[in-house]
């Protein structure tokens, strides 16, 4: 771990992916590159295919065509988990439920034996602190609101000290103010260790806050992808329908 | 069913080749293991009583009459430790525990919690599937002591004290010591073994294949617990013939 290849970002790169759910086309031929370090956000309607994306990058999908490259491996190459420490956080939070919040928080430190047990309920607690739940490891998951179980999923991504983050919606049951610090948090994990962040939002203000770049998505091809100001100015109608739309439209 | 096998021993060789890591595992080894084995004692024990009774009762009458009274502790003897506590403990290990594994797989499974751990690098067949197959590989053929010795009780007391057979305790035991050797306990306590790992392969692999929602979760548990009774009875059979062969 003292590798200094091992204390920074990973590069990732999908190149013309491609995945059908029967006949339905959910990916149609998707390549984008995100750099080390940078935070890349992927924003799109509901049902894009945006989720499935980011488990198709993590390896738990088989994509139909196409590859997922970490640093130049295939996601699915030998050992590759073992040489990047990879984490997403998911839409659902996904934790066990079966285990008490700060077990989830301190699962991977535990089963991959890396830290005693004391620096790991340390570890747990400055962890949960960072995502406003201090004092909550004894809790189960059942007794969390969505917003909690979400802040929990975060706090175990964290954990790892990830070199790839993917993070499924993690504002979107958040109130603003938690999600203005878990924005902040995914700056300064960035800051802190180099990180490279896929972020799926439909969260404006996150998306335009923190993004080094940006992808638009819709029906599984991307529409618009460059910095902010770029995406902004895209002549799309369906990007800017979506960057633009409120409640008060204005008369054309 | 049948096109679920390939799936199940590709499951049963991963578990297998991950066996060194169960030492690592053993805190979960035994939380399972204390799962299976305090939480079925009790039931065990109340059938088998009942097992062995109703099978004292069924031949015992016959046997009397036929004036080989003095064989009947010896037959019930071997009936239940060759093959009536291993099968139906074994049936009733798969409706108990078997449903509960592929219960909470599947849950697992639907709710992403199996991605989640295979995001964090974690092996769920080292996780979840060898704990569970380990200790119940242990508890089952433990289950069944309990059940050959409480079933062979509940034959000496049906015997001695229903009218029609009238064999007492003492002849009835006396014989069972003479007829069931230690190789009859091992011949039930092998096919046991064998049947423990049907129920937990069969039931980590139901979890684990299990989609759609709470409908899929049901799916998988009947699945697991009929597809467990099938293989169980079945292999008794080819089993009990191969192990008649070596014994000879
Ligand atoms: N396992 C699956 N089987 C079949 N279809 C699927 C599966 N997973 C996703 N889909 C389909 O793929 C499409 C994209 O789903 P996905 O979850 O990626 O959407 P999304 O962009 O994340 O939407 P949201 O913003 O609502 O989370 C949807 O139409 C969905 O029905
Ligand atoms: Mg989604």
């Amino acid at each position: 771990m003292s590798d200094p290849a091992n204390q920074q970002g990973v590069r990732v790169e999908v190149r013309d992916l491609r995945k059908n759910f029967g006949d339905h086309e959910v990916l149609r031929g998707v390549s984008f590159t995100v750099e080390r370090g940078e935070i890349f956000v992927l924003m799109g309607p509901s049902g894009s295919g945006k989720s499935v994306l980011l488990k198709h990058i993590i390896g738990l999908e088989e994509a139909d065509g196409g590859e997922m490259l970490i640093e130049g491996h295939s996601i699915h190459a030998e050992g590759l988990r073992d040489r990047y420490r990879l984490a997403m956080v998911f839409q659902s939070g996904a934790l066990l439920n079966s285990l008490t919040v700060g077990e989830n928080v301190g699962l991977y430190l535990r089963e991959h034996r890396l830290k005693p047990e004391a620096e790991i309920r340390r570890v747990i607690a400055e962890k949960l602190e960072i995502v406003g739940l201090t004092g909550a490891e004894e809790k189960i998951p059942a007794e969390l609101s969505g917003g909690m179980k979400k802040r929990v999923a975060i706090a175990r991504a964290l954990v790892i000290e990830p070199q790839l983050v993917l993070y499924d919606e993690p504002t979107s049951e958040l109130d603003p103010l938690i999600a203005i610090t878990i924005g902040q948090e995914i700056l300064a994990l960035r800051d802190r260790t180099h990180a490279t962040s896929l972020v799926v939002t439909h969260d404006r203000d996150l998306a335009f806050g923190i993004a080094d770049r940006i992808a638009m998505i819709a029906d599984g091809e991307i529409l618009a992808l460059g910095r902010p100001e770029e995406v902004r100015r895209s002549p799309h109608p369906l990007v800017q329908r979506f960057l633009t739309a409120d409640f008060h439209p204005k008369p054309q | 069913m049948f096109r679920d096998i390939g799936g199940l021993v590709l499951l049963f060789w991963r578990t297998l080749q991950a066996l060194p890591l169960t030492f690592r595992h053993r805190h979960k080894v035994f939380e399972q293991f204390y799962e299976i084995g305090m939480g079925s004692l009790l039931m065990v024990c109340i059938l088998s009583v009942f097992i062995g009774g109703v099978l004292a009762l069924e031949i015992g009458p016959v046997m009397v009459e036929r004036g080989l009274a003095n064989f009947l502790g010896g037959i019930v003897g071997l009936g239940l430790c060759r093959e009536l506590a291993p099968t139906l403990m074994a049936v009733l290990i798969a409706g108990r525990i078997g449903a509960a594994m592929a219960a909470e797989i599947g849950s697992m499974t639907v709710y992403q919690e199996i991605d989640a751990l295979r995001t964090m690098n974690i092996n769920p067949i080292h996780y979840l599937v060898l704990p569970r197959l380990t200790a119940i590989a242990i508890g089952l053929p433990m289950l069944v002591i309990f059940a050959d010795l409480v079933g062979w009780m509940g034959g000496a007391v049906v015997c001695s004290t229903n009218q029609q057979i009238a064999v007492s305790m003492q002849s009835f035991l006396a014989n069972l010591r003479d007829t069931v050797e230690i190789k009859d306990l091992v011949h039930g306590l092998v096919k046991t073994f064998v049947f423990a790992l049907v129920i937990g392969t069969v039931s980590c692999h139901q979890g684990l294949a299990t989609i759609g929602g709470p409908r899929g979760i049901g799916r998988s548990v009947t699945k697991a617990v009929v597809n467990s009774i099938v293989l169980i009875l079945i292999l008794d059979y080819f089993l009990t013939h191969l192990l008649v062969q070596i014994e000879k």
